[in-house]
């Protein structure tokens, strides 16, 4: 196929506005003034590697031919059917995930942004990032993916130690990711986020905060640090079973955690979420409608979802899962239009449940107007305000309730998942407890 | 395994300097220093100088295969094994008779208690008979069935068994296991009845037992005293004339087996070695058949308890050899060792040991978890049969799931933790592996076959996605009065067992057989045998593979007390940092809530005790007291 001339030179100028706009407000507002049901991200997967990652449990597969042309109408078919289906006017946000999303040809980005702007409209300032794993000879590639309308990248980087990227079972060396997230920067500046990873077998804390130190000499506004989770069915998970390999040491990996983040916040970086950092006002709007529970539709092969299916006359958000298999996800898209595997319809409570979990990862925590777009009866205060140990967690500084709403310190930001374990049962407790409210009169 | 018990009570080594080994060592080796401290620090000295520095090389050359029997002792807890050991040695003129090699209650507290022994010793004996010198090689083998592992693994450097049989007690539920092991491998049986001085040994009926558990002839029977030294010549004989000599070529080319392995902070690894064919001596260059690696011999010597060096070993004789090993997994033990270019057929080794009772060790204060992670890793630089993961709890932070070969293993290890490294840990309810059958395609994918192994249960993969749960099962051996055989009956049924024999091995004792589900026995059962015995009782069990488990009775065992920890501290905020650093995007959100709830669900059914203190004996308190199910 084709790139669609006229199109993707109107996406490469429409990447340069929004290249030049900065996000001055932040990630939190929205520039719109659509109801909320009517706006969502997408999120597309780009289901195949070249080469399984040692750590990497997602959903991906190694092709030996792709049949690009199937994907990409395939891609297409499901992105207008499930626009169709949530009754979206207006998508924010595009993100291609993966699998080795940069290994698909531009021209399937740009088809899929194309459908989606006729089948919804897709503003000229949309964020529309991609997911690039580095490579040897990055420069032409990147810049087919600008022409197709892409405007942030987000680079697969990893390490800066060969060692620990042929551990992770990764093609590229240090220098390829040097080389491309230079490049990159010279393409999309101001756009580009790294990955870096922490927290792999026999790592030291001092050789990591080397290499974060220089990252942090030649990176962009955005950055994202994360713990290797070793996940079942993987072979670096095999490799620490059969302890061929040490396991990683989560006392050092929760040290390189707290030095990494105040390193990031002495070079002005603001941690907008748990393993997020930006500056100057970087923040990737996509990934924060995950974190603020917006709407999203996912398409491709084994892609997730959450939306209200408006369209079809649905009132109730749902949690949407597509087939997992490329091949099957694909017969599907061709006999039905979409290939949604699994439909949960979520109930208020489990809604509340994510705002607070997805809510408390972020540094604005949860507003007491965000929460109430979602619960107008039963307020913050109401939920949490009598709870002894929720007053144990805000005496010990890890938490605080005030006027703004509720939301992490910074110390408490570090430990979460264990404030958690004590505010979702508080949830439920006060829902169960709740009076039922009066019907609403009209 | 449990060597760096044995070897400090035989050779010092210096790595184990612990208050009680102190006591233990020392029995049979010479008494050359005054007092426990100064005896600790000229072993350490031994250690600086190797000693083929200070004595004088032994021919091994002058002792022919003919002339050689490697043999074991294998008995039931207190009867008689060590003293009889000691009377072989002096009489063979290993150690000094004038010294008094009194027979003292040299084990530790756990073993009295749980009646059981650990250990594992080797001793070459020079004996002079009919004017031939004989080289007969004492291979020593733990008693408890626990360590049945390192009990074949000494076998197989072995011929020939003396089986000791109390002559007041009778054959006990150990002495039926071990014997079962010996006659397994294929070894020549001496029956040796010993403690014929006491006021109630009946030897006759001890015979009679012998004939009808055994199928052994009672004339074959050797009646002895080991404490009054009667009859101990006769056992000499026997072992010269009913054990063959090993089977072995000096004229081929090296094949040795490693059955035993230690490690020395000076002298690197300590291999334990039986030579089947050939001659190995130092600068020989040997290559491990299991690592394909090279090493060059630095010593080889026999072992009288302590290492003596010799020029050489011979096919069929059992010493040490020191060759640059920097670990104990360099020397693996059931490895064959052989001459550089000169490559034979390995022996067919060992199944590796198998844990088969697991359980959650953690530090009471999270702060010492360091310090413990360094004390577990020390302790099992020498017993690689402990199998260590890292896990963390809800209650009780970061720790680890540790797997052992059975539940005396667990205690001891258990208590050298708290003797040697003063460490206090809290741990779990101990539980068996289980094992599931994979029904979910998902699941089968993730773990990579369809049949898994489940050591911690809270991890079992929900019932939706298995086609069929299978639990470990032994067959266990009780021998008891008959008049306690109802009891025993009962409190087996109480267990799940099916009885699959029961048989009188004389006119009032009982010995009956039982298929146990293992989880049955691990907490507590041993203890209820003993009590409603009055101490009667004796119990041993062995391995008997995997049963289908019922749904229900699973279903019961996870939604009780199994799945969460024994005991509950509020826990520790630190240990949960590594769930928080997780990325997470729109595609693990239902996960990452799942998990969530999941955690939340698990604490909210944890009792908030508050800051308690624990005991350091919890464990083993909760070992004795849990009341029968």
């Amino acid at each position: 196929m084709a790139l669609p001339g006229a199109r993707a030179r109107g996406w490469a100028a429409a990447a340069k506005i929004a290249q030049r706009r900065r996000h001055a407000e932040g990630a939190r507002g929205s520039s719109s003034r659509a109801p909320p049901s009517s706006r969502a991200a997408l999120y597309v997967h780009w289901p195949y590697c070249e080469k399984r990652c040692s750590y990497c449990n997602f959903n991906k597969y190694i092709p030996r031919g792709v049949e690009e042309a199937a994907m990409r109408s395939c891609l297409v078919t499901e992105a207008q059917t499930l626009l169709r289906l949530s009754g979206v006017r207006r998508v924010e946000s595009v993100f291609f995930g993966g699998g080795t999303p940069s290994l698909a040809s531009p021209s399937t980005v740009a088809a899929v942004l194309e459908a989606v702007d006729q089948a919804a409209h897709l503003p000229a300032d949309s964020e529309v990032t991609l997911e690039a794993n580095p490579t040897s000879a990055p420069r032409a590639r990147l810049a087919a993916f600008g022409a197709a309308g892409v405007n942030r990248l987000s680079i697969g980087l990893q390490s800066l130690d060969d060692t620990e990227l042929q551990l992770l079972g990764r093609t590229h060396s240090a220098r390829d990711a040097l080389q491309t997230l230079a490049e990159a920067r010279r393409l999309f500046p101001g756009r580009v986020s790294v990955d870096l990873m922490l927290g792999l077998p026999a790592q030291q804390v001092g050789p990591w905060l080397g290499q974060l130190r220089t990252l942090l000499g030649c990176c962009d506004d955005h950055l994202s640090l994360y713990q290797l989770t070793l996940e079942r069915g993987t072979a670096l998970f095999t490799q620490v079973q059969w302890g061929t390999l040490p396991a990683p040491d989560p006392e050092l990996a929760a040290e390189m955690y707290q030095e990494g983040r105040a390193m990031l916040r002495e070079a002005g970086f603001r941690q907008y979420e748990v393993s997020n950092f930006a500056r100057n006002g970087a923040l990737s709007t996509h990934n924060w409608t995950y974190w603020q529970c917006g709407q999203y539709l996912g398409i491709g092969p084994g892609a997730h979802g959450r939306f209200v299916p408006q369209g079809a006359g649905g009132h109730t958000r749902e949690a949407r899962i597509q087939t997992l298999e490329p091949d099957n996800w694909m017969k599907e898209v061709m006999l039905f239009g979409h290939g949604t595997r699994r439909r949960i319809p979520l109930g208020q409570l489990e809604l509340l449940e994510e705002v607070l979990a997805m809510g408390l990862r972020t540094d604005v925590g949860i507003t007491h107007q965000h929460w109430q777009q979602f619960e107008p009866q039963l307020s913050l205060w109401d939920v949490f305000r009598s709870s002894r140990e929720v007053k144990a967690q805000l005496a010990q500084g890890l938490l605080l309730l005030d006027h703004r709403g509720l939301r992490c310190s910074w110390e408490g930001l570090a430990v979460l998942d264990s404030l958690l374990l004590t505010l979702l049962p508080r949830l439920q407790e006060a829902w169960q407890q709740r009076t039922p409210s009066p019907v609403q009169g009209g | 395994m449990w060597t760096p018990v044995s070897r400090g009570r035989w050779h010092g080594r210096a790595l184990t300097v612990w208050a009680t080994a102190a006591a233990h060592r020392g029995l049979l080796e010479p008494r050359r220093t005054p007092s426990r401290g100064a005896a600790a620090k000229s072993r350490t000295l031994d250690r600086l100088y190797s000693s083929a520095d200070r004595k004088e090389k032994i021919d091994m050359s002058r002792f022919s295969v003919e002339n050689t029997r490697n043999f074991s002792i294998i008995a039931h807890v207190d009867h008689g094994k060590s003293t009889l050991a000691d009377r072989l040695l002096e009489l063979t003129g290993t150690i000094d008779k004038t010294k008094n090699n009194k027979q003292v209650l040299d084990k530790l507290q756990v073993e009295r208690e749980r009646g059981i022994t650990v250990k594992a010793q080797t001793a070459s004996l020079f004996y002079n008979c009919d004017g031939k010198q004989y080289l007969l090689n004492l291979i020593d083998t733990p008693g408890h069935v626990d360590f049945s592992y390192e009990v074949s693994r000494s076998l197989s450097a072995c011929q020939g068994v003396l089986l000791v049989v109390d002559a007041n007690e009778g054959i006990q539920a150990q002495t039926v296991a071990n014997f079962f092991l010996a006659f397994e491998a294929q070894l020549s049986v001496i029956p040796v009845i010993n403690k014929i001085d006491l006021k109630n040994a009946d030897p006759a009926r001890v015979e009679k037992q012998i004939e009808k558990v055994f199928d052994i002839p009672s004339d074959e029977c050797i009646k002895i005293s080991a404490k009054l030294g009667t009859n101990i010549e006769r056992v000499l004989q026997a072992v010269i004339e009913r054990i063959p000599p090993p089977k072995v070529h000096r004229k081929n080319p090296l094949k040795a087996l490693v059955f035993d392995s230690t490690f020395d902070q000076y002298r690197g690894v300590i291999a334990n070695v039986a030579l089947f064919d050939g001659v190995v001596s130092k600068g020989d260059k040997i290559i491990s058949a299991y690592t394909k690696k090279t090493y060059e011999v630095n010593e080889v010597g026999v072992l009288n308890p302590n290492e003596q060096p010799t020029h050489k070993l011979y096919a069929g004789q059992v010493g040490y050899l020191i060759a640059g090993m920097k670990d104990v997994t360099e020397a693996q033990i059931g490895d064959t060792l052989y001459l550089h270019k000169q490559p034979v057929e390995p022996l067919p080794g060992f199944k590796s040991a198998k844990p088969m009772v697991f359980a959650g060790m953690y530090p009471i204060d999270q702060s010492e978890y360091n310090n413990l992670k360094s004390a577990v890793e020390k302790l099992t630089i020498n017993d690689s049969s402990v199998t260590v993961h890292r896990d963390s709890s809800l209650a009780l932070g970061a720790g680890w799931r540790l797997g052992f070969l059975g539940l005396l293993h667990m205690e001891v290890f258990n208590q050298r933790l708290e003797q040697e490294y003063n460490a206090s840990v809290i741990l779990t309810t101990p539980t068996v592996p289980y094992k599931a059958v994979l029904s979910s395609a998902k699941l089968i994918k993730e773990y990579r076959e369809k049949e898994i192994t489940i050591i911690n249960p809270a991890q079992f993969p929900d019932k939706s996605k298995v086609t069929e749960y299978l639990e470990p099962v032994i067959l266990g051996t009780i021998i008891t009065p008959d008049e306690y055989t109802g009891k025993v009956m009962m409190l087996c049924q109480a267990r799940r067992a099916v009885q699959k024999n029961m048989m009188y091995i004389d006119q009032n004792r009982v010995m009956l057989k039982y298929l146990f589900p293992l989880n049955e026995i691990v907490v507590d059962f041993y203890d209820s045998l003993k009590s409603l015995s009055s101490g009667y009782a004796s119990f041993d069990y062995e391995d008997a593979g995997y049963q289908t488990a019922e749904l229900v009775k699973m279903d019961i065992l996870l939604n009780g007390n199994h799945v969460e920890e024994l005991v509950t501290i509020v826990h520790n905020v630190k240990a949960y940092r590594k769930n928080v650093l997780a990325k997470c995007y729109g595609g693990d959100i239902t996960r990452k809530m799942k998990l969530l709830k999941r955690q939340a669900e698990g604490k909210k059914k944890l009792r908030k005790i508050g800051n308690i203190e624990v005991p350091k004996d919890a464990f083993i308190k909760v070992l004795r007291t849990q009341p029968d199910k």
